[in-house]
């Protein structure tokens, strides 16, 4: 166990592993994704209620789950990084906040798109949109402090406690402005996934779902593999790595 | 040799007192910002005009003002709060007590409660006395008032402990005001939510005092958590320097 | 222990100790990590890799007792300028010593700020706000000493005193590290010399 913690503190190691991985996450997520949006755009039934409309939801539910789950996972690495200060949980934590917030911004979008048929409006201070605008905001703060500091170690240690203030947040937040959706407008139509969904309509999902995941594993690689070289750029492996023959 | 008459220093384990040293940091800021009063009471000017802003710039009738005004309120509590806490911090890291703090015997923690309790009292505690006088310009009733002020008294503290935490994280940071608000408004939303939606509940008459108690939740939440967030915030910034 | 800092190797393999009775003057060029040494060894930065001990045990196992017995003095003296130097020094003790306005007044006089104990120390000039800072060493019981860069802006009488207080710590059994601009002659002062702008690049 403590080799396995010690070889993933090693970034070379990761690079390679990473490496190998890649094509699989790759290939299968993109065959998934597309097997689960061909079917539920083309394919699946209409929705009794909404017709065409609801199936924005293929885009709508994955990324916004996504969106949280990255989150989630940021704020995972953060405690590894504040308890045993391993580099590599600062580089998931950096290489990923820019897709979090991309997805968070998609489901934003595809939300609003959804919101103009359903609604008739483009936006709608509905309650699962609002949490999703504050996620944004708090994705924007750890890129932002990221940014601002340009010491390594300061760095990821800073940007772990925010991260990790936040996700003790998340769950006040999203109480918070449920409640207030509540008193403000008593609730019409939300934008959830309805408990009776037939198969045909969740099993193309929950396909573009895993799919997404495997997906997000490959961008998170990619990218990590790109900070990793910048961060040992220095080191002998690297070098040797970019330039085969020698500097020499 | 007359070395044996000289009193020989010796490395002590003794245990140190906490409350004193609380008392000290409290005491102490409480003086400096006396003793800079134009700069303590700047937020508070910053306060009163930006209330009056939204009668100039939306609508001075009655029937707008009282429906949004509890809101402008805590936006402008909260605003000020945001303008203030850049300085928590920063003039004690300039002149180097803030690592002479952090090199207390006492816990870190005890002494940031300590300095965010004065943040508090000097910027949140005078936002609650003039908010009645604020709140009769923006014909809110008196219930309604009186709700607000309380629905301030127990968030305006939590805007203190969760803002120490981005002035600890900003510290030291070119763009730290900006910044710093950037990090912390996502995080004030939930006491904005609770304090203006607690004064909208009372103006229908509900009862508050589920509400006022789970806002009183969140302030013991701050108290414990926070301060914890800002201590380990402040030496990374330490170490950065 | 090593320390890199910005991507550049600060000093490598350091190991050293600091015993009761000594003085030790850390030398080396602008930008050889001295003032990050002391730094860590204080346990304000902890960008390095090793271990800093205190009496044999890694210093936070016990954090608590080991600033109770270290004394640290930085760039930047710790005073504040809205306060005078009588609050200053009083708020610096305060979480360590019980001690009457009284000793510290003398320890302000001794310091040579006789009859400037209530002046605001924003009206001070640099040197008199440093003595602000020395001040403390005279009240001081802990056993360790980290001073960085104390000589900066006190006169030729002031460094005189001071240099004395040095010898005469370390002849009563504590010890001191320092950082100095000028070349003091001290007896019994020993040297750890950081090399030239951070050691070998790897």
């Amino acid at each position: 166990m403590w080799q396995f913690f010690h070889k993933l503190g090693s970034p070379k190691w990761f690079y390679g592993i990473a490496g190998r991985w890649m094509p699989w996450l790759l290939w299968s997520g993109l065959v998934l994704a597309l097997v689960g949006i061909v079917w539920g755009l083309a394919f699946a039934p209409k929705d009794y209620l909404q017709g065409n409309s609801y199936r924005i939801i293929f885009i709508h539910v994955p990324t916004a789950f996504l969106a949280q789950s990255v989150y989630i996972m940021m704020a995972s690495a953060a405690i590894v990084t504040l308890v045993w200060r391993m580099k590599l949980a600062d580089v998931f934590v950096k290489s990923v906040a820019p897709v979090g917030a991309v997805l968070t911004f998609l489901a934003l979008f595809t939300g609003a798109v959804w919101g103009k048929p359903t609604w008739g409006t483009w936006w709608i201070w509905d309650a699962r949109l609002t949490s999703m605008l504050i996620l944004l905001f708090l994705y924007f703060g750890v890129i932002a402090l990221g940014a601002a500091i340009s010491d390594e170690k300061s760095s990821a240690r800073a940007v772990a406690v925010l991260v990790l203030v936040g996700a003790v947040n998340i769950p006040i937040i999203k109480y918070s402005v449920e409640w207030w959706n509540t008193l403000h407008q008593p609730a019409t139509f939300k934008l959830t996934e309805k408990p009776s969904m037939p198969v045909e309509m969740w099993l193309p999902l929950l396909l573009v779902v895993l799919g997404l995941y495997l997906l997000f594993g490959w961008l998170a690689f990619v990218r990590m593999q790109t900070e990793i070289l910048y961060r040992e750029r220095k080191t002998h492996w690297v070098k040797t790595l970019i330039r085969p023959e020698g500097a020499a | 040799m007359n070395s044996e008459a000289r009193p020989v220093i010796r490395p002590m384990v003794r245990a140190v007192p906490i409350l004193p040293a609380m008392w000290a940091v409290l005491k102490r800021d409480l003086q400096v910002n006396f003793r800079q009063l134009q700069d303590t009471l700047n937020p508070l000017l910053f306060f009163v005009m930006v209330v009056s802003l939204f009668p100039l710039g939306v609508s001075p009738e009655v029937s707008f003002l009282q429906v949004a005004g509890a809101g402008i309120l805590w936006v402008a509590a909260l605003l000020s709060t945001l303008l203030s806490l850049d300085h928590l911090y920063r003039h004690d890291f300039d002149d180097g007590t803030l690592e002479q703090l952090a090199l207390q015997p006492q816990p870190l923690y005890w002494l940031v409660l300590a300095k965010t309790v004065a943040h508090w009292l000097v910027t949140g505690l005078p936002l609650v006395l003039l908010a009645p006088i604020l709140g009769v310009m923006v014909h809110l009733d008196g219930n309604s008032i009186a709700v607000l002020c309380l629905t301030l008294l127990v968030g305006t503290p939590v805007l203190s402990f969760i803002g120490s935490i981005g002035a600890a994280l900003t510290l030291g940071l070119r763009s730290g005001g900006v910044l710093l608000s950037l990090l912390i408004i996502p995080l004030y939303i939930p006491v904005l939510i609770f304090g203006t939606g607690t004064v909208a509940a009372a103006a229908e008459g509900a009862p508050v005092g589920g509400y006022l108690a789970l806002m009183g939740a969140f302030l013991v939440l701050a108290i414990t958590l926070a301060p914890f967030a800002s201590a380990a915030a402040l030496r990374i910034s330490l170490s950065n320097n | 222990m090593s320390c890199e800092r910005d991507g550049r190797v600060l000093f490598q393999g350091l190991d050293f100790s600091i015993v009761p009775g000594s003085l030790t003057r850390v030398e080396g060029p602008n930008g050889s990590g001295k003032t990050t040494l002391l730094r860590i060894l204080a346990g304000l930065h902890d960008g390095f890799e090793g271990q800093v001990l205190w009496q044999g045990r890694p210093r936070n196992d016990d954090r608590e007792s080991f600033l109770r017995n270290l004394l640290f003095m930085g760039h930047r003296p710790g005073v504040k300028p809205l306060l005078t130097p009588l609050e200053n020094l009083r708020f610096l003790i305060s979480g360590r010593q019980a001690i009457t306005d009284g000793q510290l007044s003398e320890a302000l006089a001794r310091a040579g700020l006789a009859g400037f104990e209530e002046v605001s120390c924003q009206h001070l000039s640099a040197g008199q706000t440093r003595r602000v800072a020395l001040a403390r060493l005279l009240l001081s019981d802990e056993p360790l000493w980290i001073l960085d860069e104390v000589f900066t802006a006190i006169d030729q009488q002031g460094v005189e005193g001071l240099e004395q207080l040095l010898v005469n710590r370390a002849a009563m059994g504590g010890a001191v590290i320092l950082t100095t601009h000028h070349e003091p002659e001290l007896p019994g002062m020993d040297r750890l010399r950081l090399g030239q702008g951070g050691g070998r690049e790897f």
